[in-house]
C-alpha cells in the first residue's frame, strides 16, 4: 500500500479536486505540467540554489541533549526555524513562484492566517519582481499587525477577507474567487497541503525537502537514514507532508501528527480535525472537515493560528483513517508549557505551532534507544505577544 | 417528461430566477416561489445556503450567511417545500454546493427532492467525473436532471464531454468571474456566445451571471435559450423582501 498520491489526485479516499467549472481549465493546467515542470533540470538548479543561498538550507538536524536526558529517549530536532522567514512555508513559496514563473503568470494571490505564508509569498515575490496580493481575515489582520506590516514592505497588496468568520477559511475562499475572476495570469500560491489535485501533492513534494534531509543527516549522525518516530504539528499540513514524505511508504517508521485541541476537544473551543471532523468538501478537497450535521463548515479554534484550520490535508486524513499515522491532539496550555520548557532547556524559542509537537513528550513514553524527530516547524517571534500575555512576561 | 425538458421546448426566451432559501426571512421561501411562478417567470433556482460559497460574489454570500443565520438547514427547506406542487407547476432546481449534499447522503437528498417535484439540482463543485463515477445512476434513479457548467475558458472538447453527460441545460457562466461580480457585457462575451451558439450542441444554454435587467437579459438571449438572473434579484429581496416581485420581473421583460 502506498500513502502517497495516485494518479487521480486521490489519498485513500481523500483529495480529488471538488471544485466549480470556473477554476477547471487552471487547476488543469497546473496538473498537466507540475510534474514535468518540477523534473526539468533547469527547475531542479535554481530551486536547490534558492533553498540553499536564499532560504538557508540544509538546516541543521539538532540532538537537543538536555531534553533528551529529561525524557530518557533520543531526540533531534530539524530546525526548520532557521530558515529565511521564520518557518518552512519559505520551501513551497519557492518552489510556486519557480512554478509560476514557468506557467508564464505575472500575478501572484496567497490566503494566509496568521501571516506566515502570507509573508514567505510576499517575500520571494519580491525576489521575482511579480505581483503580490495577500488575502487575509479581517479579524486575523488586526491580531497580527507585525506581519501585515511585513508583508507590505515587500511590496504586497494585503487584502481584507470581509465574509464568514472573517479569519484563515475565509481569507482563502476569496483567494480562490480572485483566482476564479483572474483564471489566464493569476497563480495561486496555496500556503499548504490543502485545496484540489494536485496542491496537496505539490505543495507536499516542495516540502518533501525537510525528510530528504533528515535522512541524510540521521545517517551521518546515527549511521541510519530512518528515525524510529517523525513528530509534526498539523494545521492544514504542510510541514508534517514534508517530514514525512520520504517515510510514508517506510512502516518501520512511526508517524506522529499532532493536532491542536484548543481548550480540550469537547470545549467547543478546539481545531482537532481527526478527532472532530467528518468526511466532507472543504477548499477543493474532499477530506476531514470541522462542520455541522448540516455540512456548514465549523471555525476552529487554537492558540496558534498555524493550527487553527477546520480541515485537514487530505493526505493526513487518509494517514489518520488507515492507522498509519497516529494522531496526537495537545491543548493551548499543554502546547505552551512545552514551548518554554524548550527554551529553558535548549535556548530555542519555538513557535507556538511546534510547541504542540514538543508536548508529545509529556504524554507518550518513548524507548532510551529510540530516535524520535520532532520538526520544529518555525520560531517564536511572531508569537512573542501570545507568549507575553499568557505567561504575564 | 421532466418539468425542465418541457419548458426548454416552450417557442420563447425563458427567464429562470435564482434565491437563496431562508432570505430574506426564513419562511419566504414558499410565497418567493409562488410570486415568481405568478409573474411569468420560467424556471426557479432555490438556492440552498452554504456557509463557504466559492463560486459567489458578496451579494449571494451575503443572503447565504443571513439565511443560516436565519436558521435556514436542508431539512428545514425540505420541510418548507412539502406541498409545494399543490400550488405551482414551475420547473424547480436547487442550487447549493456539495458538501451539505454529501452530509444529508446523496441517494437520501435525491429521493426526498423527487418526493417534493424537485425537477434538478446544479451543484458547481461537484465535478462532472465524480458525478458520473459515482452518482450519476442514483440521480436518473430519482428523475433529476443535473445542470454542467460551462465558462468562456472551457475547451471545445470539455464542452463536448459536458454536453454529452447533460440531459437537460448548460448552464453557460457568461464571463470568468464569481456571480454578481461584473455588470453587462463586452465583445469578449459576445463572441463567446456567438461560438458556443455555432457548436450546435444537443442541450439548450441558458445564460448566468452578469444579468441583471432588460439589455442584459435581452443580449444573452440572442442566441441563447434563456438567461438566469440571481444577484440583482437579492438585491431586490434586500430592498423589499418579498413583494413587489411583479415590478422586478416586468423590468426584465
Amino acid at each position: 500500500m502506498s500513502y502517497h498520491v495516485n494518479e487521480k489526485g486521490y489519498y485513500g479516499e481523500f483529495g480529488g479536486a471538488f471544485i466549480p467549472e470556473m477554476l477547471y481549465p487552471n487547476t488543469e493546467e497546473l496538473r498537466q505540467n507540475y510534474l514535468r515542470i518540477m523534473a526539468e533540470p533547469s527547475f531542479q538548479k535554481e530551486f536547490h540554489q534558492l533553498l540553499k543561498d536564499y532560504v538557508g538550507r540544509p538546516t541543521p538536524l539538532y540532538y537537543a541533549e538536555r531534553m533528551s536526558k529529561k525524557y530518557n529517549t533520543k531526540i533531534y530536532l530539524k530546525r526548520e526555524d532557521l530558515c529565511h522567514t521564520g518557518a518552512h512555508k519559505v520551501n513551497n513559496t519557492i518552489g510556486q513562484i519557480l512554478m509560476a514563473k514557468k506557467l508564464g503568470k505575472n500575478r501572484i494571490i496567497a490566503e494566509t492566517g496568521a501571516g506566515q505564508h502570507g509573508v514567505a509569498t510576499a517575500t520571494v515575490c519580491a525576489l521575482m519582481g511579480i505581483e503580490c496580493v495577500v488575502y487575509m481575515g479581517e479579524v486575523d489582520i488586526a491580531r497580527q499587525a507585525p506581519n501585515v506590516a511585513r508583508m507590505k514592505m515587500l511590496g504586497a497588496e494585503v487584502r481584507p477577507a470581509l465574509s464568514g468568520s472573517r479569519t484563515l477559511k475565509d481569507a482563502t475562499n476569496e483567494a480562490i474567487r480572485d483566482w476564479i475572476n483572474n483564471p489566464v495570469d493569476t497563480h495561486y500560491i496555496i500556503g499548504s497541503v490543502v485545496g484540489p489535485h494536485p496542491y496537496p501533492d505539490m505543495v507536499a513534494r516542495f516540502q518533501a525537502v525537510i525528510s530528504e534531509e533528515i535522512k541524510k543527516q540521521l545517517q551521518e549522525k546515527e549511521g541510519r537514514e530512518n528515525p524510529d518516530y517523525v513528530i509534526a504539528c498539523v494545521g492544514g499540513g504542510s510541514n508534517a507532508a514534508g517530514a514525512y514524505y520520504h517515510y510514508l511508504d517506510t512502516p518501520e517508521v512511526g508517524i506522529i501528527a499532532v493536532e491542536a485541541a484548543g481548550k480540550g476537544i469537547d470545549t467547543g473551543e478546539s481545531a482537532a480535525t481527526s478527532a472532530l471532523g467528518k468526511v466532507g468538501i472543504i477548499h477543493g478537497s474532499k477530506t476531514l472537515l470541522m462542520q455541522t450535521q448540516d455540512g456548514q463548515i465549523t471555525e476552529p479554534y487554537s492558540i496558534s493560528a498555524g493550527l487553527d484550520y477546520p480541515g485537514v490535508g487530505p493526505l493526513h486524513a487518509h494517514l489518520y483513517t488507515s492507522g498509519r499515522g497516529e494522531f496526537i491532539s495537545i491543548t493551548d496550555d499543554e502546547a505552551m508549557t512545552a514551548g518554554l520548557t524548550l527554551c529553558q532547556m535548549e535556548g530555542i524559542i519555538p513557535a507556538i505551532e511546534s510547541s504542540h509537537g514538543l508536548a508529545v513528550f509529556e504524554q507518550k513514553t518513548f524507548k532510551p534507544d529510540d530516535v524520535v524527530v520532532m520538526n520544529l516547524s518555525g520560531r517564536g517571534d511572531k508569537d512573542l505577544q501570545n507568549y507575553i500575555d499568557y505567561f504575564k512576561l | 417528461m421532466n418539468r425542465i425538458n418541457s419548458k426548454l421546448k416552450a417557442d420563447k426566451k425563458l427567464l429562470s430566477i435564482y434565491f437563496t432559501a431562508g432570505y430574506p426571512a426564513l419562511e419566504n421561501t414558499v410565497q418567493i416561489i409562488q410570486e415568481l411562478e405568478k409573474n411569468g417567470v420560467d424556471m426557479i433556482e432555490i438556492g440552498l445556503p452554504f456557509s463557504d460559497p466559492l463560486a459567489d460574489g458578496p451579494t449571494i454570500q451575503a443572503s447565504s450567511t443571513q439565511a443560516l443565520r436565519n436558521g435556514m438547514t436542508t431539512d428545514k427547506l425540505f420541510e418548507q417545500l412539502v406541498g409545494i406542487r399543490n400550488s405551482v407547476e414551475i420547473p424547480l432546481i436547487i442550487m447549493g454546493y456539495f458538501n451539505p449534499v454529501f452530509q444529508y447522503g446523496v441517494e437520501a437528498f435525491c429521493k426526498k427532492c423527487q418526493e417534493i417535484g424537485i425537477d434538478g439540482l446544479i451543484l458547481p463543485d461537484l465535478p462532472l467525473d465524480v458525478y458520473q463515477e459515482e452518482y450519476e445512476a442514483i440521480f436518473k434513479k430519482y428523475g433529476l436532471i443535473n445542470v454542467f457548467l460551462i465558462t468562456p475558458q472551457t475547451s471545445e472538447a470539455r464542452i463536448r464531454e459536458i454536453d454529452a453527460a447533460s440531459d437537460g441545460f448548460i448552464y453557460m457562466v457568461s464571463s470568468a468571474s464569481t456571480t454578481g461580480t461584473k455588470e453587462g457585457f463586452g465583445d469578449a462575451q459576445h463572441t463567446y456566445f456567438d461560438r458556443i451558439a455555432n457548436m450546435k450542441l444537443n442541450n439548450p444554454q441558458i445564460v448566468g451571471f452578469g444579468i441583471s435587467n432588460k439589455s442584459t437579459f435581452e443580449q444573452a438571449t440572442n442566441k441563447a435559450k434563456g438567461a438566469i438572473i440571481g444577484s440583482a434579484f437579492i438585491k431586490h429581496l434586500k430592498q423589499n423582501g418579498p413583494k413587489k416581485i411583479d415590478g422586478f420581473v416586468a423590468g426584465i421583460r
